[in-house]
């Protein structure tokens, strides 16, 4: 019961906290939060894996930034122009920026580490720089990217993770890998690397000089390095830790740790990634070589189930090879829902013997493997015969890129664009033996391969959205892999943690606009 | 006083035998009880215990019906236990037989090549072959009994080092009996006991290793045993105790059995000892 006394302190509290809601942004704490595992590096385009974006994005920018609907907002580039031919990318830089050594940043750098530092070392930006015919400093602060064909995801590859703008002073001319400044990253961020103590913490403190008026607000933040699951979920209960970003720990401890007082979760803050969840099906050989089998394990799998019970029902059962969160998603497609009897129709069809095949589960922790068992659970009740090969990182990798497997659990992320996310799975000249990421599944289909490609250059994104409906329609149908589930990757912080996540990348950058009510 | 009686006047005996027992029956009415593969997902998940006609021990945390994995699991921790330790003793009995009749650089020999089994810690090895081997019955079966042999040789070359003068011994080679005979049909019977005594332990050492490499998830995942269960369970502990503590108990049970029986038979084989009760 309450006392009148404690009414009215908890009416003046929330009077107060309502305040300060509506009110201003306050300055100074330190953020405590996660980086799991411990990343390899810092410096973003030499290293790609997803803790150094989450550490190194608060370090470094890119030209541009993107809203949780991801559309480009103002970064490093404070405005900038298409031609009317989608050829020409004209971006005006920010002229008060400098690096975290005091040198100013420049047009040279957006050229050195787009044409040089990238093309040299990042994979992913070369994908996207091999439809730039050439960059070019039109003066100080000033870029023009020329393109070979239009490309239609071009505007959303600035991203911090993926592009990367590195200061020309300290890299150029150097060995890249072996370069000083790679242990002391320096950025034009909102914070500044200031210490790494291998195997404990990542602490990044104020950029004074920021060129954002009044930002960050926050003094620091401390990235903890805790390589056991339940002792991460622990240190965010006792307080240690106030923000675990998503995919941090099992999504066993989700629903507890949510409901504890003064948590707030956000599913938002992943839309650039929009990690999906693929069951690979070896198109090559075996049962799994026929379209009737794979449409049968499509009908077999009871998603919203494996929604529900593994994921707490965040996420999106996706209708095809499309996600909700991709652009030109065709959603007139008949949904694969859940029918074991469809299934087994299938399976009569084709006259399937009852061939043994083997299930591979990713070796990602608890929720992957229980997710084998239900998907192979539910593949035995249509009649497939199907056992689980258990297995570690390498073994997965190397059975993946040596095709030695049947069926098997990945998750890829979508960039927000499927000319960068999605086309990589199906197109056939993306068929490259010793890579778990490429088109492993074997798919080849002509068709495909011309829609895919035809719609990557086309412009303006009218005809895009023409040609990627039709190629939905031929993927729908022939199942090159299972679609699973988009994940739904929350974010937990203490609610007093303020404006976290205001992009699409989440904490990735998000620190930047952070704030602690206090 | 017959075999049983000895057997029986260990009260402790007596009840690790009838507890075995139950187990035993378990994993053989755990296909009549439960027809249904115990992986099925069969109702909502994490019903606690009791909470549901059908569900004595709940499910788990995807809705797995928990009664039958735990008897189902019996069936596979036993069929573990018995296999691993028969293999054990395939390989550990010929080699201490061999090292403790012959002596000499045959001895040498073989217990050099034993002790290098032995410096390595049992659990760790076992990780590695398992890993090595990819998990399955078959290598997890191989693995335990690879790490559980040393023991049963080194007692085995004890055994026969002490019968090997014995009057009896000389007796069969003055008759020309051939070395092999002499030690299957004159020693090895006399050796018998101590190795059955071991074998029962070690039957319940074996189902702990497998349950604790099930809990590491190097268990076959084709398999429901009760180290799986535990291990599935472990994430969940704080939010569904039963996950755990059904085939922890079940564990704890068929292991205590186990060194009750053999400690039972070490009576009933041993005729100095009972005597002296």
């Amino acid at each position: 019961m309450k006392t009148p006394l404690a009414l009215a302190i908890s009416a003046a509290a929330f009077a107060f906290s309502s305040a300060a809601l509506a009110g201003d942004p306050q300055s100074g704490g330190t953020v405590n939060t996660i980086v799991q595992p411990e990343p390899p590096g810092l410096v973003l385009g030499m290293v790609q894996n997803a803790p150094t974006r989450t550490v190194a994005g608060n370090i470094y920018e890119g030209l541009l930034r993107y809203t949780t609907d991801l559309e480009p907002m103002p970064q490093l580039a404070k405005s900038w122009e298409v031609s009317d031919d989608g050829r020409t990318y004209t971006f005006h830089l920010r002229e008060d920026v400098t690096w975290h050594d005091g040198e100013p940043f420049t047009a040279d750098d957006v050229v050195f580490s787009a044409d040089v530092f990238h093309r040299e070392l990042n994979p992913s930006a070369r994908a996207v720089l091999q439809h730039v015919e050439n960059i070019e400093a039109t003066d100080d602060y000033t870029v023009v990217f020329t393109l070979n064909k239009p490309f239609g995801p071009f505007l959303i590859s600035f991203e911090a993770g993926t592009f990367t703008m590195v200061p020309e002073h300290l890299y150029a001319g150097t060995d890249f890998r072996n370069n000083e400044h790679n242990d002391h990253p320096i950025g034009t961020g909102p914070f500044k690397f200031a210490n790494w103590e291998r195997g404990t913490v990542i602490e990044l403190v104020k950029n004074d000089d920021y060129y954002e008026d009044g930002l960050p607000y926050l003094d620091g933040v401390n990235w903890h390095i805790i390589p056991d699951g339940g002792s991460r979920a622990v240190a965010f209960e006792n307080g240690t830790i106030d923000v675990l970003p998503s995919g941090t720990v099992e999504n066993f401890d989700i629903p507890r740790l949510s409901a504890m007082d003064n948590v707030c979760m956000t599913e938002e803050g992943h839309e650039y990634f929009s990690p999906f969840a693929m069951l690979w099906m070896n198109n090559r050989e075996g049962p799994t070589a026929d379209k009737r089998f794979r449409q049968a394990v499509m009908y077999a799998m009871d998603r919203e189930f494996a929604k529900d019970v593994l994921w707490n029902g965040l996420g999106n059962v996706p209708l095809s090879a499309f996600g909700s969160n991709a652009r030109f998603q065709n959603d007139d497609l008949e949904p694969y829902d859940y029918n074991p009897d469809r299934a087994r129709e299938l399976l009569a069809e084709m006259d399937y013997d009852g061939e043994e095949i083997t299930i591979l589960p990713l070796p990602y922790g608890e929720t992957w493997t229980r997710w084998a068992e239900a998907v192979q659970q539910n593949l035995r009740e249509v009649g497939i015969n199907v056992e689980t090969q258990a297995s570690d990182v390498g073994g997965w990798n190397q059975r993946l890129g040596d095709w030695d497997y049947d069926l098997a659990f990945t998750y890829l992320f979508q960039y927000g664009d499927p000319a960068l996310g999605i086309s990589r799975t199906y197109l056939s000249d993306n068929i490259a033996k010793g890579s778990p990421w490429n088109n492993v599944e074997g798919y080849e289909n002509e068709r495909v391969d011309e829609l895919f490609n035809a719609a990557a250059t086309a412009f303006p994104d009218e005809k895009r959205e023409a040609l990627y409906h039709e190629v939905q329609e031929i993927l729908h149908e022939d199942v090159p892999v299972g679609w699973l589930m988009e994940l739904g990757f929350p974010t937990l912080y203490r609610c007093n943690v303020q404006d976290l996540v205001t992009s699409g990348v989440g904490v990735n950058d998000g620190f930047k606009d952070a704030w602690l009510e206090r | 006083m017959s075999f049983f009686a000895r057997f029986a006047q260990n009260r402790g005996a007596l009840i690790g035998l009838i507890i075995l027992l139950l187990i035993i029956v378990m994993a053989i009415l755990a296909p009549l009880l439960f027809p249904e593969s115990p992986w099925r997902m069969v109702q909502r998940p994490f019903l606690p215990p009791l909470s549901q006609e059908g569900f004595l021990l709940g499910t788990d945390t995807m809705g797995r019906n928990v009664a039958a994995g735990l008897m189902h699991g019996a069936w596979v921790s036993l069929l573990i236990g018995l296999v691993s330790t028969s293999v054990a003793l395939l390989i550990g009995v010929p080699l201490g037989a061999i090292a403790g009749y012959y002596g000499g650089l045959v001895d040498d020999f073989l217990m050099r090549f034993t002790e290098f089994f032995q410096t390595i810690p049992n659990f760790a090895l076992a990780i590695v072959l398992v890993a090595i081997m990819q998990p399955s019955i078959t290598s997890i079966v191989l693995a335990i009994a690879l790490v559980s042999w040393p023991p049963v040789a080194r007692l085995v070359r004890a055994e026969f080092m002490s019968l090997r003068h014995r009057e009896y011994v000389e007796a069969a080679r003055l008759v020309g009996q051939t070395n092999s005979t002499i030690i299957l049909r004159q020693i090895l019977p006399n050796t018998l006991s101590p190795i059955i005594v071991l074998a029962s332990l070690m039957v319940a050492t074996a189902i702990l290793l497998e349950s604790a490499l099930s809990f590491l998830g190097l268990g076959d995942p084709n398999v429901m045993s009760w180290g799986y269960m535990i291990g599935a369970a472990r994430t969940v502990i704080r939010q569904a105790w039963w996950l755990s503590f059904f085939p922890g108990v079940a564990i704890l049970l068929t292991v205590l059995a186990l060194n009750l029986v053999g400690e039972g038979l070490d009576d009933a084989l041993n005729p100095k000892l009972s005597r002296e009760r």
